[in-house]
């Protein structure tokens, strides 16, 4: 039996992260905690995010959701941490145009795992479970910014 | 006996390829496929027909008026109501109970009252009564279910009070595939003085209704889900009901007088339809509603009994998949995998050309209550098959072993 279509989407580093999650449980000490939740399939999360000196010192997650969400999760948590704030606002926007098949400036930045979400782009019914986790950290920036 | 083949042909939509296979859509629960019957004769009405109803003095205002009504007597004969004055045209299911609960709940409910409802309700018939009971300051209580997911006659009874003034359960479950004893519901509730409210959203598709012997005083469906268009739906409520009603939108179309600072309103039903009505989607309902009857509701449930049956025998051959709900249900099977989340079985399925649902399909106090946070669900229609059910089995089998091979 043929897997082709499907390797496209589940690429090797995505189960790799679906199966083991980087930064999955919860922060003794964290400065933010975002719930968000894809209303449409019940994918949810709950982010958390330590930042020191405008600096994310640390980051995990929890939650429940299908491979593309939890392993977006994980890749996301690894590589905001330690980036400036809008250092990761930035990567998060790089993302998003990422997921919608717009090309992106990746010059700054050393991508690395997530280039392996790109397949999802093919697959839009997926998109939100692949932005869920970024979209949370923009949330969690936009409250802190606000309150 | 129907003969699904002939069916099939009269549904140009099932005739393509997704992503490179020959479709297989098995999610009729969420909105049926229309056959050519329907989509021509809302092609006739704004070809041949289209004007605005019951105002012109026009031949294409008198014809159109005639489709419009014709349309609405045959949603009587179809659900056996005694008067078309029972009959409101409306936006779907969603809009139907919204009217109850907002003009009907609104004017008879206070404090002390109560509202039952049942946890495996769809969202749109439990945030309506939340939403009413929240303003009148009436209770929101629930009829437990059985670990099957059915419900008891005996809980009902427990639940439904002297204070209880109005009880509102789905007719089949649009995730367990339950087929609830409305009949029996409706006599206990009117026992107790309540009103009986259905949402038959699941039920209208595929069985035959007959809104007089289940003695409900209202009942809501879509016709959408039932080989018509999209925004089309029927209230359909006891006449002595609906006259002391007040109307839910308020504008044209439903006024008999308009003063300056009052204003008096048409007899039923129009008085429930403000603004210009959905003239083509009652038209397509109308359209869809011979089709239907062309082959006929018995045939079509039986159809779908035995395909819901042959896919969960088939199922249970997998090892690790779970099915929710009873042995006896409508043509729905939701399930999960034990190593697949349903939205990646959903992709896998789609790789396959197999439309199914994966989510919480609008009802999460049950996937609560299921001690889930998500499931695939696999509704039948009349067009679907056997080899349907066969190519969505080895679909299945194939997401376990692509994530099986990945673990």
């Amino acid at each position: 039996m043929s897997f082709n279509n499907l390797d496209q989407l589940y690429r090797q580093v995505i189960m790799d992260h679906y199966k083991n999650p980087r930064n999955k449980g919860e922060l003794e000490e964290g400065d933010l905690k975002i719930n968000m939740n894809n209303p449409t399939c019940g994918d949810a999360i709950q982010l958390q995010l330590k930042v020191d000196d405008g600096k994310i010192s640390d980051a995990k997650f929890i939650g429940e959701g299908c491979s593309i969400s939890l392993a977006s999760a994980s890749m996301m948590t690894q590589s905001v941490k330690g980036l400036e704030v809008d250092q990761a606002l930035k990567l998060s926007g790089i993302f998003s145009d990422m997921m919608q098949g717009k090309e992106y400036d990746e010059e700054d930045f050393d991508l690395g795992d997530i280039e392996a979400l790109q397949g999802v782009s093919k697959f839009p019914a997926r998109i939100k479970c692949a932005t869920l986790s970024w979209k949370a950290m923009e949330k969690g920036f936009k409250e802190q910014d606000e309150a | 006996m129907m003969n699904v083949q002939d069916i099939r042909k009269q549904f140009p939509i099932l005739h393509q390829e997704v992503n490179g296979k020959p479709l297989v859509y098995l999610d009729s629960a969420a909105t049926s496929q229309k056959p050519t019957q329907v989509i021509d004769a809302v092609e006739r009405y704004y070809k041949e027909i289209n004007s605005n109803v019951h105002r012109g003095v026009h031949t294409l205002g008198t014809h159109a008026t005639d489709a419009y009504e014709g349309a609405r007597e045959k949603v009587r004969e179809f659900i056996h109501a005694s008067s078309t004055e029972e009959v409101i045209f409306t936006r779907g299911t969603t809009t139907a109970l919204n009217m109850v609960a907002s003009s009907y709940g609104r004017a008879n409910l206070q404090e002390g009252d109560e509202v039952v409802i049942t946890p495996m309700e769809h969202h749109s018939n439990i945030i309506p009564w939340q939403q009413v009971v929240k303003a009148t300051g009436a209770t929101l209580k629930y009829i437990p279910l059985q670990p099957d997911g059915t419900i008891a006659l005996e809980d009902v009874e427990n639940t439904v009070t002297a204070n209880t003034k109005i009880v509102s359960v789905m007719q089949v479950s649009n995730v367990l595939g339950t087929i609830n004893p409305i009949k029996e519901i409706a006599a206990i509730a009117h026992q107790h003085g309540a009103v009986m409210v259905v949402d038959g959203a699941q039920s209208t598709p595929h069985m035959n209704i007959d809104v007089q012997d289940l003695d409900c005083d209202f009942f809501a469906f879509s016709g959408h889900k039932m080989c018509g268009p999209t925004g089309i739906g029927v209230l359909y409520g006891k006449k002595k009901l609906l006259e002391n009603m007040e109307p839910f939108e308020f504008g044209g179309e439903m006024i008999d007088f308009v003063g300056l600072y009052d204003s008096t309103w048409k007899e039923l039903p129009w008085k429930f339809e403000g603004g210009t009505p959905i003239i083509a989607g009652a038209v397509g309902l109308g359209a869809a509603i011979d089709f239907l009857n062309e082959i006929g509701l018995d045939n079509i449930q039986q159809h779908e009994t035995h395909l819901a049956k042959y896919a969960m025998e088939q199922l249970s051959t997998i090892e690790g998949v779970s099915i929710y709900g009873p042995e006896k249900r409508a043509g729905v099977v939701t399930f999960n995998s034990d190593d697949v989340h349903p939205h990646d079985v959903a992709t896998v399925l789609d790789t396959e050309g197999i439309a199914v649902r994966a989510g919480h399909h609008c009802a999460q106090p049950l996937m609560k209550w299921l001690e889930v946070t998500a499931t695939a669900r696999a509704s039948f229609y009349l067009y679907n098959t056997e080899e349907d059910v066969d190519t969505f089995v080895a679909g299945l089998r194939k997401a376990k072993e692509f994530f099986g091979h990945v673990f």
